[in-house]
This record gives C-alpha cells, sequence and structure tokens, in this order.
C-alpha cells in the first residue's frame, strides 16, 4: 500500500485508516438482522408460483384450490395489481404478476399469502394455470436478423423517468439497443498485422448468499412500510409506487441487513408482492425466496457473443479495431441498455486506437432477464479485447506486457467516444509493476495446491504451469447524462456533553465498507470521534444505486458537501464566540490557524445542535450520439490489471490458479482495508467466471439452479494474492478517490485464460472455461 | 410424517418391517436435500442415530466392519491404513460438515451413481451386510445396485454394515470435479491391487447409471501382472494404455449439467492409468 | 421435544419436518444462523453439535433430542467476545457477513477437530503439521463465502490457533 504523503487530519478514524466495521461486532455474533432474519407478530408468509415455460401464452389461472387451502390468506393475480401492471428499472416492460403471456422460466403468475411458508408454498402449487406453450426464442442471434425472426414483445415498454441513459431504444423488435461507436475512419482503414477472433462468455450468477427477503407491514395511512434489502431504496419505492397505486410518500422502505448483492439486488424482485399480499390482507407480510428461486427471482450477467477485428503495425501499435457484441437481455430490458453503454464505450479497453468500428446490441430472448453484476458490460468486452491483445502480441512478437504498455492509454489520450481522459490512467505503470512482482515457486507437490485438489486428480502428472495478464478499465458512476446524485443529512449535537455526529443518508451498505467510510469522512470534516451511521431508509433523500462503484464516490461526495456545510454554521459559531478568523475543527477542538486550540467543538454545540441537508452530484455527463458513439459519456474510469499463474492439467483439463497479483489505482485509498477487501472479492467472482461460474440455460430452462451445480470459488479455490494499490488523485472526484469495487472483477477473468491458454497451448474462446474445452482436442479423436 | 426413534438395532427392524416406507435417515445428508427440495415427501422417517450398533467399526478376520453410520471423518482417521481406497473417498465426501455426518449407509442406500464412497467399495468387492426383523443378509456389492437410486435392499430391510477385506495391496481413488473442494464427481475411479489373491479391482463412479466395475479391464490387468507381482518392475505403457481404454469402455456416461459423456470416458482411461501407475509404484516400492 | 442450546434448555413442539436450522431461526428466534443454499452446499448454517460443526440445514431438529448444541450466539462469553470472533473483527474476516456465523462456527470446530489429532489430505500418520494457511483452507472448505474475504479468514483463524500455541504471528 502506497501511503499518502498528505495528512489530512489527525482525528482518530478519519480518511485514509481503516477502523473496525460500525457494524462489525453485530455481524461476528450473529446479531446483524438481514432481511431473511425479521419476524413479526402476527405476520404471514409470502410464496410465488411461477412459469415453468420459457414462453407461453396464459389461457386461464384457476386459484381457487389455492384459496380453499387452511391457512391461506390471499392468492392474487395480475388482476390484483393495483396500479400498472409493469415496472422496469429503464423500461417498464416487466409484468408484476405475469399476464397474457410468460416470457421467462420462472416469471411470477401468482402470489399467496399464507400463516406458515409450507401452507403458502403448497397454496401455490395448488393455483391451476393453463398454459399453450409456445416455442421461446432462445438465440440472441435470432434477434438481430434472423429470417426465423420472433418477436418477444408485441409491444414496446414505457421508458421510465429513471431511465439512467438518454440512449435510444429501439422500440420494435428484439433489439433492446444497438449502439454503434464510429471513431477515425475504421471501414476504409488497413492495417500490416490482422488478427481476429470470436469470444462467447456464458451467463454468471451473482449468487449473493442471502437469498431474497423482506417484510412488507401495512400502515395505518392506507401506506406501507418494507424491510428489504436492495441496493436503492429510492428507485425500489418509484417503482412501486407506480404497482401499488400509491403516492411515493406513503411506501416507506427501510434497509434490512444485505447478505451481498453485486448487483442482483437493483431489480425489483419481492418487493411489490409482498407489499400488495400485507396491503390485500391487513398483515405484515414476509418473503423469502430459497436458493433456487432465488435463481429465478434476480437477473445475471449477460451473456456475450463476440467478434473482434485488431489491426496493427508491425510493430504491434493499433491502428483500428472492429468488433461486434451480441448481449442477451432475456426476456424484459432491466438494465440491458446502461449494460450496452458501458460494453461498446468500454470494448476496445484502455487502449489508444485511431479507428473504432463498434456495434453492441443488447437483445431480447425468452432466457432468464440479465441486468446488472458487478462488472457491467466491461466484463464482457475485457474478455475479448484481451484475448486479442494476447493474439496480437503473439502475431508481432511482443510479451503480454509489452503489447499492452505499448498501447496503454494515459491520461489525455481521446477515447472512441470522442471523450478525453482528464485525469491519472496508468495503465502503463500498472503493466510494469506487475511484471515487477516476483513469480511464485515452481509447481507443488502438496496435492491441494495442484489441479483437482483433494479429489487426487493428479501428482504432478499433465501439469503445465502458465502465465498470463490483462488489464481492464471500467467507469465509474451512472454514465450517459444520468442525473447521479446522492443525498446526506449531517447532524451534530452533543450527547452527554461530548460532540456526536449523526449521518444520515440512503444509500445501502452490501458488506463493501460503506458505513465505515460514511463515519470516517465525518471524522476528518468534522474533527469528531463520536459519529453513528444512521439506518438508512426512504426518509432522507435518495442515495442512488449501490451500484458502478459509485457509493464512496458520490454519497461520500454527498457526506462531505454535508460536513463542510455544518463546519460552515460551526465556523460563524466559533467566530461569534471567539472572534473572527479561520479555523478548522480537529478531533474535538477548535483551532484557529492563527492562535491554534481555541476551544472545544463541544463548547460551540451548546447553543444546539446544527443539521443539514445536501444533495451532491458529480460532475455531468452526456448521452452518445446513437449513430457514432459520440459524447462524454463517464464520469470516470478506473483501472485494474491482474497477473494470474496457473497450473492446469492438460490432459484432464483441470484447472488451478496458483497465485494472483492485481495492481489498482483507487486514487486515495478511503479505507486501505475495505480497498483490498474489495480487490480480493473481485478478483475472486472474475476466477469463477474464468473457471466454474455459469448459469446453464438450455431451450431457455435453467439446468443448474443451485449450489450443488453452481460452482463458486470455495477457499480452495482462491489462490493467495500480491496487491499493490496506487493513490494517483482524480482532480475532479471527491479526496481523489476513484471507484474500487468493480475494476478488479474485470481483468481477473481474462488474465486467468490467459494463463491457461498459456499453460495448455489451446485457444480458448469461452469462459467459463469447462474441462472438455482444454481437453477438445483429445475428445476428436 | 411420522417420526420413530429406534435406541436399538432390533428396535429399528421391528419398525422398519412394520412401517416399510419409512425412510431411514442417519446424518441425513442426503435424504434432507430431497425433502429441503421437496423432492420427496416421505410418510415416515426411521432416526437411526439413536442406534449406537450402527456407529461401531471393528476389525476380524483381516477384514474390517464399518457400521453404515459410521461417519467419513471416522474412517478417513481410523481406516487409512485398512481401507485406503474407502479413506481417500472419503476425504473428497462433500465438505468438513458434511463428512462429520454423512456415512457409507448413506451412500449405499441412495445408491446413486455420484456416491463418492462407492466406486472403493466395488474395487474391494465389498460386502453389504442388511438386516431385517427376521433375516441379516450378505449382499454382494456387485449384486447391490440394480439401477439408477436402486439397490437390492428389501423394503424391510436395514443397511447395518458394509465389509471390506483389510487392504493386502495398495488402493487409490480419484474423482473429476470442476471445483478444488466441495463438489460432485464429474466422474471417479478406484484401484485396488490385491497382491494376495493376484488380482485387481476397480470402482467407477458417475459414468453409467450405477456405481459399477471395469470387470474386462480387472481381467485384463490381472493377466498382464500374473507374471509381475513379485520382484516388480515399471508397467510397460501399452498395458497401463489398455487399462485405461478399458475402464473408460466400461463406462455408459451421458451428458448432463456436470459434464460430456466423451469427456467421462476420456477422463477415466486417464484416472484408471494414474492410479494403476500410483498403486502399481507403490506395490515396488513395498516390494523392496 | 427438548433442545440444549448455548447451555439452555427449550420446550419446543415441533413438526417433525423442521430442521435444526429452522427450529433455531423460527422457533428460538436464534437467527444467526443463516440459510444460504437449503442443502449444505453453503456452510452458512453451521453450527456445533457435541463439539462437532454439521450444517444444519441438513439435520432434523428431531434427531437432536439430548446433544448440546452451540450456535453463533452461544460463542461469547458475557458479551467479551469469542477469540475465533475476535480475530475475523480484527482481520476483517468478512464484508456482507451472511456466511460469517457459519464461519466462525466452523473455524471453532475445526481447531478443535485440529487439536484432537484429526488428520488432513496431507497428514501421513500420527499428528497434522502445524496449522498453516494450506491446513487452514482445506479445513475451512465447506464455508462459502461469495465476498470473497478468504484471504482474512484465513489469517483470522491462524491469528487464534497461534495464540492459542503461545505463538505471535505478525
Amino acid at each position: 500500500m502506497t501511503v499518502s504523503t498528505e495528512v489530512r487530519n489527525r482525528t482518530a478514524g478519519g480518511i485514509g485508516e481503516s477502523p473496525v466495521r460500525p457494524d462489525g461486532t453485530f455481524k461476528v455474533t450473529g446479531q446483524f438482522a438481514y432481511s431473511s432474519d425479521l419476524w413479526m407478530d402476527g405476520m404471514l408468509w409470502g410464496a410465488t408460483l411461477r412459469s415453468p415455460h420459457p414462453r407461453a401464452r396464459i389461457t386461464s389461472i384457476d386459484v381457487g384450490p389455492a384459496l380453499k387451502l387452511a391457512g391461506v390468506s390471499a392468492v392474487l393475480t395480475h388482476d390484483d395489481v393495483p396500479g400498472e401492471k409493469v415496472y422496469g428499472l429503464e423500461i417498464a416492460d416487466q409484468p408484476v404478476l405475469a399476464f397474457d403471456e410468460v416470457r421467462y422460466q420462472g416469471e411470477p403468475v401468482v402470489i399467496v399469502a399464507a400463516d406458515h411458508p409450507e401452507t403458502a408454498r403448497r397454496a401455490a402449487a395448488l393455483v391451476v394455470v393453463d398454459y399453450e406453450v409456445v416455442e421461446p426464442v432462445t438465440d440472441p442471434r435470432e434477434a438481430v436478423g434472423h429470417p426465423d425472426w420472433k418477436p418477444v414483445h408485441d409491444e414496446p415498454g414505457e421508458r421510465t423517468a429513471m431511465s439512467r441513459d438518454r440512449a435510444p431504444v429501439h422500440p420494435h423488435g428484439n433489439i433492446v439497443r444497438h449502439q454503434r461507436i464510429r471513431f477515425g475512419d475504421p471501414d476504409a482503414v488497413t492495417a500490416d498485422v490482422v488478427v481476429q477472433g470470436d469470444y462467447e462468455v456464458g451467463m454468471q450468477d451473482q449468487a449473493f448468499l442471502g437469498p431474497e427477503s423482506g417484510l412488507a407491514v401495512p400502515a395505518d395511512d392506507g401506506g406501507v412500510d418494507l424491510y428489504v434489502a436492495t441496493q436503492w431504496l429510492h428507485v425500489d419505492r418509484r417503482q412501486m409506487s407506480g404497482a401499488l397505486a400509491l403516492p411515493e410518500e406513503k411506501i416507506r422502505l427501510t434497509l434490512a441487513g444485505v447478505g451481498g448483492a453485486f448487483g442482483a439486488r437493483e431489480d425489483l424482485s419481492m418487493q411489490v408482492h409482498a407489499c400488495m399480499l400485507a396491503l390485500r390482507t391487513g398483515r405484515p407480510v414476509k418473503m423469502v425466496y430459497s436458493r433456487e428461486e432465488s435463481f429465478f427471482g434476480h437477473v445475471h450477467r449477460h451473456p456475450a457473443l463476440m467478434r473482434y477485428e485488431h489491426g496493427a503495425d508491425r510493430d504491434g501499435r493499433l491502428v483500428y479495431v472492429r468488433a461486434h457484441i451480441l448481449l442477451d437481455g432475456g426476456a424484459y430490458t432491466s438494465s440491458t441498455p446502461a449494460v450496452v453503454g458501458n460494453a461498446s464505450t468500454l470494448g476496445v479497453g484502455p487502449y489508444d486506437v485511431p479507428n473504432v468500428g463498434m456495434d453492441c446490441w443488447g437483445v431480447y430472448t425468452n432466457n432468464p432477464p440479465c441486468g446488472a453484476m458487478r462488472g457491467f458490460g466491461a466484463v464482457q468486452a475485457a474478455f475479448g479485447y484481451e484475448s486479442q491483445m494476447d493474439k496480437l502480441a503473439a502475431a508481432v512478437g511482443l510479451s503480454p506486457v509489452e503489447i499492452r504498455t505499448l498501447n496503454a492509454v494515459s491520461e489525455g489520450s481521446i477515447l472512441p467516444t470522442g471523450q478525453r481522459i482528464d485525469s491519472p490512467a496508468p495503465v502503463a505503470e500498472l503493466m510494469h509493476r506487475l511484471d515487477a512482482m516476483p513469480l511464485p515457486g515452481s509447481v507443488d507437490q502438496d496435492i491441494r495446491l495442484l489441479p483437482g485438489g483433494v479429489s487426487n486428480t493428479t501428482h504432478g502428472e499433465g501439469v503445465r504451469r502458465g502465465v498470463g495478464y490483462a488489464v481492464g478499465i471500467k467507469n465509474v458512476g451512472f454514465s450517459e447524462g444520468f442525473d447521479d446524485y446522492s443525498t446526506a443529512r449531517v447532524r451534530i449535537e452533543l450527547v452527554g456533553d461530548e460532540p456526536s455526529v449523526l449521518v444520515h443518508t440512503a444509500a445501502v451498505e452490501v458488506g463493501q465498507g460503506l458505513v465505515t467510510v460514511q463515519a470516517q469522512i465525518a471524522r476528518s470534516e468534522l474533527g469528531v470521534e463520536r459519529v453513528t451511521v444512521a439506518a438508512a431508509d426512504t426518509q432522507v433523500g435518495s442515495g442512488g444505486s449501490t451500484s458502478a462503484s459509485r457509493q464512496t464516490y458520490v454519497t461520500g461526495g454527498a457526506v462531505r458537501a454535508g460536513c463542510a456545510a455544518v463546519r460552515s454554521s460551526l465556523f460563524e459559531r466559533a467566530a461569534a464566540r471567539y472572534g473572527p478568523g479561520e479555523f478548522r475543527l480537529v478531533a474535538g477542538k477548535v483551532e484557529s490557524l492563527v492562535d491554534g486550540v481555541v476551544g472545544d467543538i463541544a463548547s460551540l454545540l451548546l447553543d444546539g445542535p446544527v443539521e443539514h441537508t445536501v444533495q451532491w452530484r458529480h460532475r455531468p455527463t452526456q448521452p452518445l450520439d446513437e449513430a457514432t458513439g459520440r459524447g462524454n459519456a463517464h464520469v470516470q474510469w478506473a483501472f485494474c490489471a491482474h497477473r494470474a499463474v496457473v497450473d492446469v492439467d492438460v490432459e484432464l483439463g483441470l484447472i488451478r490458479v496458483v497465485e494472483l497479483a492485481c495492481v489498482q489505482d483507487v486514487g486515495k485509498a478511503m479505507n486501505p482495508d475495505a480497498v483490498l477487501g474489495q480487490i480480493h472479492g473481485g478478483s475472486a467472482q472474475g476466477l469463477g467466471l474464468a473457471v466454474m461460474e455459469e448459469v446453464q440455460v438450455v431451450d431457455g430452462k435453467l439446468r443448474n439452479p443451485s449450489f450443488t451445480d453452481y460452482l463458486m470459488p470455495t477457499i480452495m479455490d482462491m489462490p493467495p494474492m500480491r496487491v499493490e494499490v496506487l493513490e494517483l488523485a482524480d482532480p475532479h472526484s471527491p479526496y481523489g478517490l476513484r471507484g474500487v469495487g468493480e475494476p478488479p472483477t474485470i481483468s481477473s477473468t481474462p488474465a486467468i485464460v490467459a494463463a491457461v491458454r498459456a499453460a495448455s497451448g489451446v485457444d480458448l474462446k469461452r469462459v467459463p472455461i469447462r474441462p472438455e474445452h482444454l481437453v477438445a482436442a483429445a475428445l476428436c479423436h | 410424517m411420522e417420526f420413530f426413534r429406534p435406541t436399538s438395532l432390533a428396535e429399528a427392524c421391528q419398525l422398519k418391517s412394520e412401517h416399510p416406507d419409512a425412510v431411514p435417515l442417519c446424518g441425513g445428508t442426503d435424504v434432507m436435500v430431497d425433502i429441503n427440495f421437496d423432492r420427496r415427501r416421505p410418510d415416515a422417517l426411521l432416526d437411526l442415530t439413536g442406534v449406537r450398533e450402527l456407529y461401531e467399526w471393528s476389525r476380524y478376520d483381516s477384514h474390517v466392519r464399518v457400521g453404515a453410520a459410521v461417519p467419513y471423518t471416522t474412517i478417513i482417521k481410523e481406516l487409512s491404513a485398512d481401507a485406503p481406497g474407502l479413506a481417500i473417498a472419503s476425504r473428497t465426501v462433500g465438505s468438513p460438515q458434511i463428512r462429520n455426518r454423512g456415512s457409507v449407509g448413506g451412500n449405499l442406500g441412495s445408491a446413486s451413481p455420484a456416491g463418492d464412497a462407492l466406486p472403493p467399495l466395488l474395487a474391494v468387492d465389498a460386502v453389504v451386510e442388511t438386516v431385517s426383523a427376521t433375516n441379516r443378509r450378505r449382499i454382494p456389492i456387485h449384486e447391490f445396485f440394480l439401477g439408477p437410486k436402486r439397490n437390492a435392499l428389501q423394503p424391510d430391510e436395514l443397511i447395518a454394515a458394509v465389509h471390506a477385506p483389510v487392504a493386502g495391496g495398495p488402493q487409490q481413488f480419484a474423482k473429476v470435479g470442476t471445483r478444488n473442494a466441495m463438489v460432485i464427481a464429474v466422474c471417479s475411479f478406484s484401484l485396488a491391487l490385491h497382491p494376495d489373491t493376484g488380482r485387481v479391482g476397480t470402482g467407477i463412479g458417475s459414468a453409467a447409471p450405477t456405481p459399477l466395475a471395469a470387470t474386462q479391464a480387472e481381467d485384463f490387468l490381472s493377466a498382464e501382472l500374473a507374471d509381475r507381482w513379485t520382484g516388480p518392475a515399471e508397467l510397460p505403457d501399452d498395458v497401463v494404455r489398455r487399462f485405461g481404454e478399458l475402464v473408460a469402455g466400461a463406462a455408459s456416461p451421458i451428458d448432463d449439467v456436470r459434464g460430456t459423456a466423451d469427456y467421462r470416458r476420456h477422463a477415466l482411461a486417464i484416472l484408471a492409468r494414474r492410479t494403476l501407475t500410483w498403486t502399481w509404484a507403490e506395490h515396488i516400492r513395498r516390494a523392496q | 421435544m427438548q433442545l440444549h442450546v448455548n447451555g439452555r434448555l427449550h420446550e419446543l413442539a415441533l413438526d417433525n419436518r423442521t430442521t435444526l436450522l429452522d427450529a433455531l431461526r423460527e422457533h428460538l428466534g436464534l437467527t444467526g444462523s443463516k440459510k444460504g443454499c437449503d442443502h449444505g452446499q453453503c456452510g452458512a448454517c453451521t453450527v456445533l453439535v457435541d463439539g462437532r460443526r454439521i450444517n444444519s440445514c441438513l439435520a432434523l431438529a428431531v434427531t437432536l433430542d439430548g446433544v448440546e448444541i452451540r450456535t453463533i450466539e452461544g460463542l461469547s462469553d458475557d458479551g467479551a467476545l469469542h477469540p475465533v470472533q475476535q480475530a475475523f473483527l480484527d482481520r476483517d474476516g468478512f464484508q456482507c457477513g451472511y456466511c460469517t456465523p457459519g464461519q466462525i462456527c466452523s473455524a471453532v470446530g475445526m481447531l478443535d477437530e485440529f487439536d484432537q489429532g484429526w488428520p488432513s489430505a496431507v497428514t501421513t500418520g500420527g499428528q497434522p503439521a502445524a496449522l498453516d494457511a494450506g491446513e487452514v483452507r482445506e479445513r475451512m472448505s465447506g464455508n462459502l463465502c461469495r465476498c470473497g474475504a478468504y484471504m482474512n479468514i484465513v489469517p483470522a483463524i491462524l491469528d487464534v490457533a497461534d495464540a492459542a500455541a503461545g505463538r505471535s504471528s505478525a
């Protein structure tokens, strides 16, 4: 960890330190209340009946048998939706409960409330739904010009007020969004060296450990209170307001403990359902998804089909990139438009490319809906462009590090959107630092460290070592003209003679440490150690989404601005008390810049508390031009690079990741421990995508909705990591910080695949790598 | 659902004869999955955790008798010399938590082709001891598996124990999974050398409707080894290779969510070659 | 039936089908043990039964009459954190924390198993070697952490083992 040279403050527990998480003790003692832990006297349990078919017309629904079951209080269908029958983040096209047609396997059709979860499930199973099965559209290629083109939606969905981009969305047909990037003269240009490749990314699941859950409580005013694990309270409320036909102020959300998110909680799951049941029955209703239901209950990462062509001069300098990226958005829009925006604008990676021709489509199919997952469009593209960079390196005789440093963007580079990178972009330095790190020792003889591990498949036979590199780029915050802001209420008052600060935002803690960082900022800004972060709820303005690596930036910015407002008020009091002057607040004291300590902060609070609520925005962005992709669409970029060392059993096709090394620029490490945690965790999820994680979908049906067959890394799969963190301040962001959470997810996957290619000599085109891909040549015999 | 909790084997057998549909339950690591997923709604459960006899293991006449409920953890700790193949396989079962509760009786009762303990039992010609209120039977393991998740138990019978000869030679087990821990087998293979009888035993997992032995491969290798047991030297490559081919040929795998049929055959040939190489090297070491 | 949980005896009337996990969570209000996968593949529900770690989602409560059950809520002693809890806090061995009660119970059970000489995959006869990172990884492989805090869980557990052995770790 590079140490920041500027010591901003001396108040203990401030920014740059790693204080213990305020929720840590509750989490290690089991007292932290997750959404699934909530309980209320007299509450009912909700259950959901889902479509078994990827596509079918609903001819009738008979809820009679379910209603007759003892203990059942309500059985509701689309007829019972009080307001808008469809909702969605950007386009309102997803039915609260299916009507006329189901478009994916697992689509909710009927909801039930009963006095016991088992009763609710049994009642749901008693509902008779008659379906007329229709052949599903399951190949995303069909959506872009296949002769057997079949529309998934008859009518276009309505654009919502919270559409995060202003990009045009094709209303007809199966194309959700088609974004073109035309930079330079991509059609006419030629190059000495040309490499091409087709690449495919399978469907990854966020697989948070705490399934969807929440508790809805009907209120006396005809409204409803919802305690829920989510990523964005206010956008949930906005969608709920439409569906429940209630004004927003009658829907009060409080964040319950969140057992991981990673994008999967950005869309609604049980929120409207639980509230409908609570409002209908007049009783609290709890809904908790099982793991199997969870696989049907949230969006996944978009599978991608990609075709890349890179042209370069003989020295390896890029001349052009032409690419097609096809993202399968599944049955409903979710955040597909924004994912397309990312995949296209970041689709050539962190490289200077004078000519770019890129077409990126997000399409509807009858596969499971796809939306947000950590890395959000940048993950898929990075697998494509980084595979290409290695191919190009081989073609021109450079090393993976050389080809990347040669073409790396730097501050001042112009991206294919025409946007100039106006803050540090140390891509070459990341690569150099990776290259300088020592390599781990040779193939280990401890069986646990070999491919296959304790399964005892090799004692060294067939094991080859490989090393691979990759670097990625990610936008931080919401792009393309979205009004991206957060709100902070900061209050300082005396509590038992001591100054105490209360920070209240609606920003969601999902484990990344936002509550810790909010308190750290308040300590540093106000010189007060006692800081409490209030539970996130809708009693304060929107904090925006916990996604896009944006919360420390945007809500951190809002908390800083709120503290600044409070500080100004305190300085007015200080001036009144101590005479005019310039002051600062440090470690509970008021310091005059001239006279040193003049008094206690506590004494300024004898006149009562000070409270300010502020809204804070990052600098504005612009939408992309539909035909050319021109536009200053992004707020900030973050860069991260990985080196992977793997051992591959080339005969069995089994992989052991031996070590991951990572260098990331974070601008300012607000909380160094939390930064490392994000790098470890992001790298682990990238590892999962590289070698094991895939929701397998065949003919629109999930084949592995369980943790038996959806495999994610165990502690034995995640190797030791070497991490270096750079702190090159971004002059445009609070404290110079950069978003941290997503970048490590992006580069770890292609680095691992590159290492596996190096070890095996197999030209891998798809992730996750499966053993049969590695031994495909042997299987042909 | 009725629930019975006998405290002796005799009582358990009596209950089973009175309630033949009752599902026996020990560690619960298999049965509970079905119950939690609503795949199975048994009318009655027979909880065997109170039956002490089932948790005992013993050694007699150069055999070990392992009670049906002896947890994998105990097998790993106590039986790695007497039943090394079974012990190695036991290490790969589920997670540490599952190994603390799961037992061979469960694997036999479920008769899943993916039961990790089953290939090594096939490789040593184990015998399943069953018990009912009126009868005690010994069923050779090779006659025990009748079809996918079907075994030779009568409705009134319980699995009491499994008997295996104390290892007279090296044994191995290897399992392919796409994760380095806590993974269900894509396919697995166990090999046991029996220098005392001049035979070898095999067991294949997750590559056919039932666990099965590769009998042709056994016959081939036993013949090839006939003159090699004493004063052993490294095996010729073609013998090792042919053995692998015969093992792969014995399987009848399918394509499923965990892997393809072609890959399973390919992997079995490799596991067979490697386990043969390892066990034979061990045999050479012991002979020196 | 009776359940002994964290040193207290509870009289309960339970459906036979109730898992230990549901009994703890829904009937005793002990929601520290978590439901993550419903079938023993995540470890979030790990509790100690007579000192041994098990997945409480795979055990029927009725089968546990008369045994001593210890959950995450029973590890701290009069408000003082158990050393493993303290180590997870000190090492930041979690993020969202959903897997943490299971990780901690699993670690407590694992340390005891190690002390009792339970072998690992590389133990060759006799007592297992010193508890190092490789041993911790193997022995903790039944507890998934989706946030990827493994890198901090390993040193947290080693801290406890080292402290118990009178060693100090950096």
